[in-house]
């Protein structure tokens, strides 16, 4: 297919057209807030991955190897605080769905482009506010913040809960910005079940970070007026109730989980359905269960707190609607695999983090069953198997689709190509790594190796060791994907519309797309995955 | 209820592990059915519908009613079956048999300790019959803290602002790792135990020599032994060097500089309110984390401690 609107752009696109760092500051094009979002969690996702090889560092051997316990306690929190609040829940929707929404409906930009702006500075103070933190006695309580420790520890409290407390609003804002995108700007003909459906992820999780966002907000604060103001909220000795902190926090931090998982399935919809160049199976049931589970996850809160002394009535609803949340999942799994089925399957990158999407995020979403099951928790609640298994749901799922994502648009976002080769070499190191890592830790957890522990028992070393040699087969395999992105943005090779032979509206505009995303408004002349119909080859 | 260690679970000591471990298996075998289905139809489809040449037209199935009914029917009723296992076995956690034994658990930054029916008490050591029910009453005096036993498959958080309760039976004498579940701070990972489950008749005789404990013995050697067993190890070193606490060599007889700038003279009044009242002066240097041991020590158990720290010469 010749590139007719290839030459009504003439080499004019978003990244060219105005320069000067002014030009990116206040730029108002969502492509560019969500290549600075991009930039941002990069460096977030960096810095968390450095104190996650710290921390595996440490656990070497038991007792001291580089660190003592308090710094130990830091780092770990550290961890969790910065890839939570600064990379994962930013993460997709913000960065990806900044840059890809409005070319994925077709419209010019987001429905407040100042509005957007305006949160990806929130989110630089509220990241400024974490830093002060870090530097100035860093909070050592977990990233869950739980009560009366977090009200009775010295270290920096007030500064990373004040941090958290801001980028919520940076969440928020955009989950608005996005719902009012979706419901108002798509591309006449672009009816609500012709989205793509990584723009009904958005949707979803938009709608979670509205409603759920200020609970955390809330809470976070009342923490802070309790040690501020030595009011007691929480804090038994003063008065409160710590298990309310508990409730609280849960009440958000659930369907957080959500606003982390549901945006990477929307990505592998798009990349299955794409690489097996296949209808996408079962389009409703996948809109329908993104929905349905931001609603049911508000409702499982508890499942965190069976061994924390709630009742068994109250314990026992949670679990069946933790249960019950699951399903919805794994429906979405049996959905891409039959998309693959008939398929025409090529492995480009993306494919190959759509794949360990599928191998991972099962095993994720299977663990939970025994976390689910209430005797099965009380055993493995707080322990390494619960640390198995969200870093086999966040990293094996979002990250990875995260991952697929970057590699899907990345030619999009700037026109060029990268290296075959070593992305290949990196997923592969990536997926070894990553097993290496965190399934030994299924194993520790259930052995009963208790989490957040600085020093350990001697019969859980061999396991340990086991793990952190895997982080550096993953940290590895981060490095080499660092470099071959690196040299794609300085000396990548220029890229056609459509590399991959897709049919969602951004592959119709050039790459990278003029700031205006289309010459002119685009016209719906089939369906997101009409691969039954339509056949377009890449243009490498 | 003779569990055997797999390589998941460690080797079970309650009479509980058994159906606890039943439904881990359960979701075990089931979850590796279904992850064997998701990964073998990849990796089949994979290599079956590669891509080869040119993409071309592909097949427009996009559903089929019978599948998508199998698909979620399914999962359905193999979740539902571990949602009742699990309610089952959870329930049996927390019913407590009437005639159990009953040891009162307090945890704090960073020790556990436990006070028997007869008076005894003890640090760090759970001591119980085998064969007989204990339901622990459990409190904390600072923040959460969590009451783990791996091989009796038992957890329940600890809270300071109301008792929690947990039971177990050990059927067979043994020992079993006790660990604090919920982060607590600087010391979480060394608030760590043992349960020792003892013949019903040794189990006696334990508890009466525990409240006899150092009848015979001097002051001194009483203090050091008690130095280690109420945990004061954990704090304070005997070498000379700081740890959480001062160390004790050489302090009887000296000033000591306190928080506020005032001094005072370690003798043995300020050891005993240092030990009964440690809030009251604290240490320059050192942060007010030493717990209190009111209740904990028995007077002479002060007295000993007195006398050993006295007997800590440079
Ligand atoms: C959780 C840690 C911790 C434990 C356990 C602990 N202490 Fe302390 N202790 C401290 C700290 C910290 C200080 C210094 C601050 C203060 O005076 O409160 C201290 C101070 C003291 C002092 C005053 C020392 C001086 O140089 O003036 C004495 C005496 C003492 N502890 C005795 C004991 C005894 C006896 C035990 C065991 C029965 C014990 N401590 C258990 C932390 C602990
Ligand atoms: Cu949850
Ligand atoms: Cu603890």
């Amino acid at each position: 297919m010749k590139d007719v609107k290839m030459d009504i752009t003439a080499g004019r696109n978003y990244l060219n057209e105005t320069k000067g760092w002014k030009s990116w500051a206040f730029t108002l094009d969502h492509k560019r807030i969500g290549i600075l979002y991009l930039a941002s969690i990069t460096v977030a996702f960096f810095l968390g991955g450095i104190f996650a090889m710290l921390i595996r560092l440490e656990l070497m051997h038991p007792g001291r190897d580089i660190m003592g316990p308090d710094t130990y306690n830091q780092i770990f929190t550290l961890h969790g605080a910065v890839m939570i609040f600064l990379f994962i829940i930013p993460g997709i929707p913000a960065a990806l769905g900044n840059f890809t929404l409005p070319l994925l409906i077709g419209a010019k930009d987001v429905a407040f482009p100042r509005l957007n702006l305006t949160s990806y500075y929130i989110y630089v103070v509220g990241a400024i506010f974490g830093i002060y933190s870090m530097v100035t006695g860093a909070i050592d309580t977990g990233w869950t913040f739980y009560t009366p420790y977090s009200t009775q520890t010295s270290t920096g409290v007030v500064s990373m809960t004040l941090a958290a407390f801001i980028l919520g609003f940076s969440s928020i804002f955009t989950g608005l910005n996005f719902i009012v995108t979706i419901h108002k700007l798509r591309a006449p003909g672009m009816t609500w079940f012709k989205m793509p459906l990584f723009v009904w992820a958005l949707y979803a999780t938009a709608i979670i970070q509205v409603v759920a966002t200020p609970v955390l907000g809330i809470t976070l604060l009342l923490l802070i007026l309790e040690r501020v103001f030595s009011i007691g909220i929480f804090d038994p000795a003063m008065g409160g109730d710590p298990v309310l902190f508990q409730h609280f926090f849960w009440f958000y931090s659930h369907p957080a989980v959500y606003i982390m998982i549901l945006p990477g399935m929307g990505i592998i919809s798009e990349l299955i359905s794409v690489f097996s160049h296949k209808k996408i199976f079962g389009y409703n049931a996948i809109a329908f269960s993104s929905l349905g589970i931001a609603f049911i996850s508000f409702l499982v809160w508890g499942h965190h707190m069976f061994v924390s002394g709630q009742s068994e009535l109250a314990g026992m609803i949670f679990s069946f609607l933790t249960f019950l949340v699951g399903i919805p999942s794994g429906i979405k799994i049996f959905n891409w695999l039959a998309t693959m089925y008939k398929g025409s399957i090529s492995f480009e990158t993306p494919m190959l983090y759509a794949l360990s999407f599928l191998f991972l995020f099962t095993i994720g979403g299977l663990t939970g069953m025994f976390l689910g099951a209430m005797a099965t928790d009380v055993h493995l609640h707080d322990t390494y198997f619960v640390v198995a298994h969200f870093h086999y749901v966040m990293m094996g799922g979002t990250v990875m689709a995260f991952l697929g994502g970057i590699h899907y648009w990345w030619p999009k976002m700037f026109g060029k190509t990268y290296n075959y080769f070593w992305s290949v070499v990196a997923a592969i190191l990536i997926f070894i790594g990553f097993n290496m890592t965190f399934f030994t830790q299924f194993i520790l957890g259930s052995k009963g190796m208790p989490r957040r522990y600085y020093n350990y028992l001697d019969q859980y070393q061999p396991l340990h060791a086991f793990s952190s040699v895997g982080s550096w087969v993953l940290g590895l395999g981060f490095l080499i994907m660092a470099v071959y992105l690196i040299h794609s943005l300085l000396k990548g090779k220029p890229v056609g519309n459509n590399p991959w032979g897709g049919l969602t509206l951004e592959w119709t505009t050039s790459s990278p797309p003029p700031t205006e995303n289309f010459s002119e408004t685009p016209k719906i002349l089939h369906g997101p995955y009409d691969y039954d119909k339509i056949a377009v080859e890449p243009s490498i | 209820m003779d569990t055997t260690a797999s390589i998941f679970m460690p080797p079970g000591g309650s009479t509980i592990a058994g159906e606890i471990d039943a439904v881990f298996n359960y979701i075990l075998y089931a979850s590796t059915i279904v992850f064997a289905i998701v990964v073998f139809s990849m990796i089949f489809f994979i290599a079956k519908y590669r891509r080869r040449g040119k993409a071309g037209l592909t097949s427009s199935m996009d559903h089929n009613i019978g599948l998508e009914i199998i698909w979620t029917v399914i999962p359905t009723i193999l979740v539902a079956i571990a949602f009742f296992m699990g309610f089952n076995a959870y329930l049996k956690l927390f019913v407590v048999p009437k005639d159990a034994l009953e040891v009162k658990v307090t945890a704090q930054k960073w020790f556990w300790s436990f006070e028997y029916p007869e008076g005894a008490t003890s640090i760090n050591e759970l001591v119980v019959p085998s064969g007989k029910a204990v339901k622990l009453l459990m409190s904390s005096k600072d923040v959460i803290h969590s009451f783990f036993v791996p091989d009796f498959r038992i957890k329940q958080d600890v809270l300071p602002n109301r008792y929690s309760m947990i039971w177990f039976e050990a059927p067979n004498v043994g020992e079993h790792n006790l660990f604090c579940a919920e982060y607590c701070g600087t010391k979480h990972s060394e608030m760590i135990g043992k349960v020792k489950v003892l013949p019903e008749r040794e189990y006696n005789d334990w508890l009466e020599a525990n409240s006899t404990v150092g009848e015979g013995m001097s002051l001194e050697d009483l203090g050091a032994k008690l130095y280690v067993s109420r945990a004061c190890v954990t704090c304070h070193n005997i070498d000379g060097k700081a740890g959480n606490g001062p160390s004790f060599r050489g302090i009887f007889g000296e000033p000591v500089k306190l928080v506020g700038g005032s001094q005072a003279m370690v003798d043995e009044n300020y050891i005993r309110k240092s030990i009964l009242v440690p809030q009251a002066d604290v240490v320059a240097g050192y942060q007010n984390i030493m717990p209190t041991y009111q209740g904990l020590l028995k007077e002479r158990d002060v007295d000993a401690l007195v006398a050993y720290i006295k007997s800590l010469k440079k």
